[in-house]
């Protein structure tokens, strides 16, 4: 015990109470810029409340979140987990589990290619890679200067149109390479198709 | 409070047993072995390692013995040859799938795992091997999390929220890139939520959560779950 | 409103109807809007205007009419012409041409008969032909008449009796009888009881769900609330994918219509029945289909399956009683409770009665949806109403039921479409997707996919799913990157032997069902790829890295 002792007192690390709702506080309820009191929050809280506070309405939140934010950094969980009262590594893991949720900031511009089997079987692999070659970018990245990122998804619905790309929320079917790395360059450019 | 009584046969053995039990629970009462892994007495039964699998007769299936409630009639198989070859899969599955190695590992000669591989006779692995290479994350004052052992069997996220009442510990992402995270993912000394009570390592089947510096046959302590909950107040 | 009122309001909207002589019907799903099916629509709207012919033709604005490859599709009744790949310039000559001079546009219809002959449109009977948003035309199709018949004539045992008479069984893939599992419900006498309608659609390739939810959401409703009154439910639930943002919109705005005219919430009809539905957004896993992942998914946690017993007819949603069902499944419902069970139980093949939408896609002439009557053949399915494949490729392998399903070569084209036959095969019924696949595919690269898909949405709690599956890759990604070996046969098949037995849920429990029919039918292609690391369709460049290399 009394090496435990050491260890924990030489640690720095505060573990009384009023210490460890100080470190709360520091940690996971910093008011970042994403969380000022701006529109968004309140739309947030309206959405929260709607769902009365219910822990089992933690997915309708998260997709809130994402829909005003356009993603969830660890600022929105904490504020989620607070406000539905819920564990953090509840939310997090939740967030965590779903394909869904970025929980990272994508790019200004983001193609998301379908790879669903009826895409798949129509070439759709080989578009993806022709736009991670010509973008250098890796599937799931966002490109260095922020400005592009490439997803994949499984499945799209858009399955009788395969190929199908959605470019920044606008569905492409039947799509080739030629025509997807030409809009992506167009939108860069900063053109409207 | 009645409880209703059932007679069931497991394996050659007729037993009596109260209803509302589960095959494993009647089999240990009973002296009967069935190797497994993720179940704790006290903790839910989440029927996930698939070790305690048995077979019913009359089903085509195999049933997690773990969580399937006995019922009148029944009669269990434990043991057949087709049980033995996937539990030694399983094993053999469960010690490539990270960095499993037991000469350099705290728990060696404390682990279920290893126990188990030796039980079931276990004696190489046929899978080739990941080898893993998570960061340890020992900053905590205490407990260290190394989660190159960490079979997913999520005693700790369970003991931590329903015996500790915490959930300070969860699972992130899915599949084989599953992690257990605390808090937000957070390094262990900036978890808030954590109490530091110790109960994932004492839970812990093998050597993924420990006390530094403490050996590990004074940290285990797997009738824990049961200790308290079966002493809590309704 | 009172039952008599839904009867009265389908005369009054019958009568506004019968008052138009053309009705041009825009399929505006979401197979057609990226085609600029709103536009089309807009076009048509301002032509009519421009001819003047408001008061004699009606626009409107449908869900999916079945053609998806060549949209945006437009159906002008009566007469149902069928008009293709139509752009607003061709929408003012059709409204010209069409309409105001009575004769069809021939070069612009659609060209495939045969598409629609074998059909049998039950479940998708009004699909194309209502307003997806307006109640009032699907009240006048005889929407919610089977609702009001079980609230005013049927007990709630009246009406699983009928669903048993019809043999109904689940469309969402394993096809349980549906009479037992309202029975299994109704039985579990405790409150609250809850019902999941699942439309979390995850099969990549399949739509057959969304299109359903699009073109007739108030169908999905009446069928839910048909089940809540026999198994005297309290709460629903409507599983849906958030990657579906048309569908969820217009179940939305049904759930609102149908609350605003008392057909979901309190004393539904000014009777004592009482039953609320809300939607449940998924977020992307493909195992939250999953009987009892779903409920993980719908309380709010991650999207964990849980061993069974017990069932979730008796411990489901927050441990109360549940009934999860497909949406198709509840879609049949009404006409089952309007036309009697034994009227369905006539349709489709003796062990399997009804229809069944599918999602038909791939290497084939005439891709979209379809819905047949059960017991029809696969080579019906392709070479009659898909039209068989294009550019004079040969066909390869048809696959069907989703990642979880098989491909079955050409020499199983006559086997017809039911539980048993596909199950017997290697395949599944699935959700319900058939994918042509032509000589340009190569068959390890296909089961390597599917692997590839498992693995990726494979939840990870159980070990022969995570890791077994995950070994599985390994093998495939050893033998198509040239260093394959003769054994990984056996170990495949007995790795995948291993899976379907000891895995935790359906996930894993078929996920090997690709590798062992690929095995089975197409086992040649195997040997190839290990013995002369050749691949015949010049998928496979059989570049593998160093560290693969040094196995």
């Amino acid at each position: 015990m009394a090496l435990l002792y050491f260890i924990y007192k030489n640690r720095s690390v505060p573990y009384s109470v009023v210490q460890r709702k100080a470190l709360f506080k520091a940690e996971n309820r910093r008011d970042s810029e994403m969380l000022k009191e701006d529109n968004r929050k309140v739309m947030l809280e309206k959405t929260i409340k709607e769902h009365q506070y219910q822990a089992s309405s933690l997915l309708e939140i998260l997709h809130k979140t994402q829909e005003l934010y356009g993603y969830i950094n660890k600022d929105l969980l904490s504020f989620v987990a607070e406000s539905l009262k819920l564990p953090p590594s509840h939310v997090y893991g939740v967030a965590a589990f779903y394909n869904y949720f970025r929980l990272k900031q994508p790019g200004e511009h983001v193609v998301t290619t379908c790879l669903g089997t009826a895409c798949y079987v129509k070439g759709a692999e080989e578009i993806i890679s022709a736009v991670e070659k010509e973008f250098k970018v890796q599937r799931g990245n966002t490109t260095a200067d922020g400005r592009l990122s490439v997803f994949i998804t499984r499945c799209i619905g858009a399955c009788a149109m395969a190929p199908s790309i959605v470019v920044d929320d606008e569905v492409i079917g039947k799509a080739t390479k030629e025509i997807i790395i030409e809009r992506i360059k167009l939108l860069l450019e900063g053109k409207k198709p | 409070m009645t409880t209703k009584t059932v007679s069931l046969k497991i394996d050659e053995h007729e037993i009596t047993a109260q209803e509302g039990k589960s095959i494993l629970e009647t089999a240990i009462e009973n002296g009967i072995d069935i190797p497994h892994l993720c179940f704790l007495a006290g903790l839910t039964k989440t029927g996930a390692c698939r070790l305690c699998i048995v077979e019913l007769k009359g089903q085509a299936k195999l049933f997690a013995s773990c969580s399937t409630p006995i019922s009148d009639g029944m009669e269990v198989i434990t043991n057949s040859e087709k049980l033995k070859a996937y539990r030694k899969n399983t094993i053999q599955l469960l010690l490539s799938e990270r960095t499993h190695v037991c000469s350099v590992c705290v728990a060696n000669k404390n682990c279920e795992l290893q126990a188990l591989a030796d039980k079931l006779g276990v004696e190489h692995v046929a899978f080739e091997r990941e080898w893993t290479s998570e960061n340890v994350d020992s900053s905590h004052p205490f407990l260290v999390i190394d989660r190159n052992r960490c079979i997913l069997c999520t005693r700790c996220v369970r003991v931590c929220d329903e015996i500790e009442g915490v959930h300070a510990l969860d699972l992130k992402l899915r599949g084989k890139d599953s992690q257990i995270i605390v808090d937000f993912d957070d390094s262990w000394d900036k978890a808030a939520s954590c109490t530091s009570c110790r109960k994932c390592a004492k839970v812990c089947p093998v050597g993924a959560i420990y006390v530094e510096g403490e050996p590990l046959s004074e940290t285990k302590d797997t009738g824990i779950a049961d200790f308290v909950l079966s002493r809590r107040k309704k | 409103m009172k039952p008599a009122d839904i009867i009265h309001l389908a005369e009054t909207e019958l009568d506004a109807q019968r008052s138009y002589k053309h009705r041009i019907n825009v399929c505006c799903s979401s197979g057609c809007i990226p085609f600029g099916a709103l536009k089309v629509l807009k076009a048509f709207e301002d032509a009519v205007k421009e001819f003047g012919v408001q008061k004699e033709c009606k626009v409107a604005r449908t869900g999916c009419i079945g053609t998806c490859s060549v949209g945006p599709a437009v159906m002008i009744e009566p007469g149902n012409y069928l008009y293709q790949s139509v752009t607003p310039e061709k929408a003012r000559e059709i409204v010209r041409d069409h309409v105001v001079l009575g004769l069809p546009v021939k070069d612009m219809l659609y060209g495939s008969k045969a598409y629609f002959e074998k059909q049998h449109r039950l479940v998708m009977k009004n699909a194309g032909k209502i307003d997806p948003y307006r109640i009032e035309d699907y009240i006048a199709a005889g929407g919610y008449s089977a609702l009001v018949k079980c609230l005013i004539k049927m007990s709630p045992k009246d009406v699983i009796d009928e669903v048993w008479l019809s043999g109904l069984r689940g469309r969402g893939g394993a096809g349980f009888k549906i009479g037992q599992k309202w029975t299994f419900v109704a039985r579990a006498h405790r409150s609250p009881k809850y019902i999941v309608a699942n439309l979390d659609e995850g099969d990549p390739g399949v739509f057959a769900n969304r299109t359903l939810a699009e073109a007739d959401p108030h169908a999905i409703l009446e069928g839910m609330l048909i089940a809540a009154y026999a198994t005297e439910a309290n709460k629903g639930y409507i599983y849906i994918r958030a990657e579906y943002p048309l569908a969820v919109d217009t179940l939305k705005k049904a759930i609102d219509k149908a609350k605003a005219m008392n057909l979901i919430g309190q004393n539904i009809l000014e009777t004592s029945f009482s039953f609320d539905i809300e939607l449940r957004l998924g977020a992307g896993a493909f195992v939250a289909g999953e009987e009892t992942a779903i409920l993980a998914s719908v309380e709010g946690n991650r999207a964990n399956p849980r061993p069974r017993p017990p069932y979730p007819a008796a411990s489901g949603l927050w441990k109360s009683p549940t009934l999860i069902d497909n949406v198709e499944t509840l879609a049949n419902i009404p006409q089952i409770i309007s036309h009697g069970g034994l009227w369905f139980s006539k349709i489709g093949s003796p062990t399997c009665s009804g229809t069944k939408c599918f999602s038909l896609t791939g290497k084939v002439n005439n891709p979209g949806l379809i819905e047949v009557p059960m017991g029809i053949t696969l080579k019906e399915v392709i070479y009659d109403i898909g039209g068989g494949v294009p550019d004079n490729k040969k066909f390869k392998a048809v696959l069907v039921g989703g990642p979880s399903g098989g491909c079955l070569p050409d020499t199983m084209l006559d086997l017809p479409i039911d539980y048993e036959s596909l199950t017997k095969a290697g395949a599944i019924m699935g959700s319900g997707g058939i994918v042509v696949i032509d000589e340009d595919s190569c068959m390890v690269d296909t089961a390597k996919f599917f692997i590839d898909f498992c693995v990726e949405e494979s939840c990870g709690k159980c070990t022969p799913c995570r890791v077994g599956l995950h070994k599985i890759q390994e093998t495939y990604a050893r033998i198509i990157g040239g260093v394959g070996k003769p054994e990984d046969i056996q170990f495949l098949r007995s790795s995948c032997g291993y899976i379907q037995e000891a895995s935790l849920c359906g996930l894993g429990q078929t996920a090997p069902n690709p590798v062992l029919t690929t095995m089975r039918y197409f086992g040649n292609e195997y040997n190839e790829h290990i013995l002369q690391k050749k691949c015949a369709a010049g998928k496979c460049s059989f570049k593998h890295n160093v560290k693969e290399a040094e196995i």
